[in-house]
């Protein structure tokens, strides 16, 4: 079976002579939900333009589904659907229009595309607001949009760039479960975001690209393991003593009843446990930092 | 392909008929305008022209410089619009040829340039007992010049980086072509040089051709007219989509 996308040696020089992409290579295997991370200028938006033929390439190759972009451009464009970054429609057109529209290019029949963009808007919550113009509509709803647009050529890869920003918790909340649903049935997921959270909680496989290059790619499960550091955050009902006790471990008082420890080696109930010989009964324990972040900031060389 | 091409024309027509009283209605207006005042009001002292009176002399061609600027706006709005919003992208994703987006365009200022063309054309009916000696002319002259513009209107669209680029080539190019094309007037009146010159000037071709429709002459062979209009529209349409296949201003 072909890999849902496969670039090899992809490079982009833009016009001014900014390298935003430098050889890369990387596969994505049919069915996956995978997330590209990278901070901003990193090549994600790039990298997904040429994909999507918005933008030219200036070397490498780019195949979906074993076609060659190259050859079978057309056939290509058919497997693609795009929730781009930045918001990209008429915003003086009707959304049901939109999407009717956009089933058009795609050579579907007005009668049909009615019926999915109904099923859609109702699936992501903008039935009612079926005939408003999309210049109406809030951020969050703009991009919910946007990815029933994306879907109305029913792809089978859907590419996401910062699909949450500007959502509020409950409906990105919901839109995770639509994304689910929809990797459950088959479809190959590709996802750029700064919120780490989400490509933890989404995805089971990881590429990190910084400067125009790939410099991780493995499955999240792999990726994470290899942080076995924790910062966590213990909470006690009774005031801590000032200054804490020396302990084996990194602690760091931050007021009166939370300290911050950080844990290398040593299991939680290990430093509860040693807390608890030293009179410190501890009540809530939370994580302080997410842990892909830890890794993210750890690869990209930012962390202080 | 047919679907496509059909969603771009709808979408299209369905845009300048949202916003008609910036599309549709004044340039009605206007042309009443013009006839009042040049036509019934001045037409009479200036006098008979090309063997009829004054007024049903300049009828065809103001209609005829309604369908041009008309033709021309819409496209050049639209796709720049389409450019500026971003909402291009949702044809440069999708596997619809570059013929079909410039064939989508254009049929669609080709539709507003033919729906303003005859609301002027009916309001015209109700002042001016008004004759048709071939439809048939009058038809082609008018399509090929809303062929020929909508192509002039996406290019500027193309080039264009601003707002003010799209009302530059209108005003300064595209407004005194059309009056020097005579629209108001013919051009045996002119002197011998300026009949020359005017020669070079399409509009000149479009505006005799399409009065020769309605009133049967023309200063100029019909063929002649014919054939500079398939000349140029091949011409632009060849830069059109180079311009476009290029992804000139719209892809990096």
């Amino acid at each position: 079976m072909p890999n849902a996308l496969q670039i090899s040696k992809l490079t982009k020089t833009y016009a001014n002579n900014v390298q935003a992409l430098s050889q890369v290579d990387l596969s994505v295997e049919q069915g996956d939900f995978f997330a590209l991370l990278g901070s901003n200028g990193a090549g994600k938006t790039t990298m997904i333009g040429i994909i999507c033929s918005l933008l030219n390439k200036t070397f490498g190759s780019v195949s979906v589904m074993g076609l060659d972009q190259a050859t079978e451009l057309n056939q290509v464009k058919r497997m693609i659907g795009l929730m781009p970054q930045e918001f990209n429609f008429n915003p003086f057109e009707p959304i049901e229009e939109i999407l009717i529209n956009q089933a058009g290019y795609y050579g579907i029949d007005r009668h049909q595309a009615k019926a999915r963009a109904e099923l859609l808007l109702k699936r992501i919550e903008l039935w009612d607001k079926r005939t408003d113009m999309a210049k109406s509509l809030s951020g969050g709803m703009k991009r919910r949009l946007m990815l029933a647009r994306a879907l109305m050529h029913e792809p089978k890869i859907l590419i996401l760039d910062e699909p949450s920003a500007g959502v509020d918790v409950e409906i990105r909340r919901s839109m995770w479960d639509f994304l689910k649903e929809l990797n459950n049935e088959g479809m190959t997921i590709i996802l750029t975001t700064h919120y780490l959270e989400e490509a933890e909680s989404l995805c089971r496989n990881i590429a990190i690209l910084d400067k125009g290059q790939v410099i991780e790619q493995s499955s999240m499960k792999a990726l994470l393991a290899k942080v076995s550091q924790q910062v966590l955050i213990l909470e006690s009902g009774k005031s801590l003593p000032n200054p804490l006790p020396m302990l084996s471990f990194s602690v760091e008082r931050l007021d009166d009843h939370s300290m911050q420890v950080v844990l290398d080696k040593l299991s939680i109930s290990n430093a509860l446990e040693t807390l608890g010989k030293e009179g410190i009964e501890i009540e809530h324990v939370r994580s302080a930092q997410n842990r892909l972040e830890t890794l993210f900031l750890r690869l990209t060389s930012r962390e202080d | 392909m047919w679907i496509a091409y059909k969603t771009i024309v709808v979408k299209e027509i369905l845009r300048f008929s949202r916003i008609w009283v910036q599309t549709i209605f004044p340039p009605i207006i206007t042309t009443s305008l013009y006839l009042l005042i040049f036509g019934g009001l001045m037409g009479e002292r200036i006098g008979p022209m090309q063997g009829v009176d004054y007024l049903h002399f300049i009828i065809p061609g103001i209609i005829l410089m309604t369908v041009i600027q008309n033709a021309y706006a819409n496209t050049v709005s639209s796709f720049f619009l389409a450019k500026f919003n971003h909402s291009i992208e949702e044809l440069l994703i999708s596997p619809v040829s570059y013929w079909v987006i410039l064939l989508g365009y254009v049929s669609g200022g080709v539709a507003r340039g033919f729906s303003v063309g005859l609301g002027v054309f009916i309001a015209v009916s109700f002042f001016v007992d008004l004759s048709i000696y071939s439809i048939g002319i009058v038809l082609i002259t008018f399509l090929l010049t809303a062929v020929l513009f909508s192509l002039a209107g996406f290019i500027n669209a193309v080039f264009a980086q601003s707002f003010d680029d799209i009302s530059i080539v209108p005003t300064f190019i595209l407004m005194p072509m059309t009056y020097l094309g005579g629209m108001f007037y013919s051009i045996e009146i002119l002197p011998e040089f300026w009949q020359m010159l005017s020669k070079f000037n399409p509009i000149y071709y479009m505006v005799d051709s399409f009065r020769m429709g309605f009133l049967g002459s023309s200063t100029t062979d019909f063929i002649t007219s014919m054939m500079v209009l398939t000349s140029m529209i091949i011409l632009l349409a060849v830069v059109a989509f180079y311009l476009l296949k290029r992804g000139v201003n719209i892809k990096t």
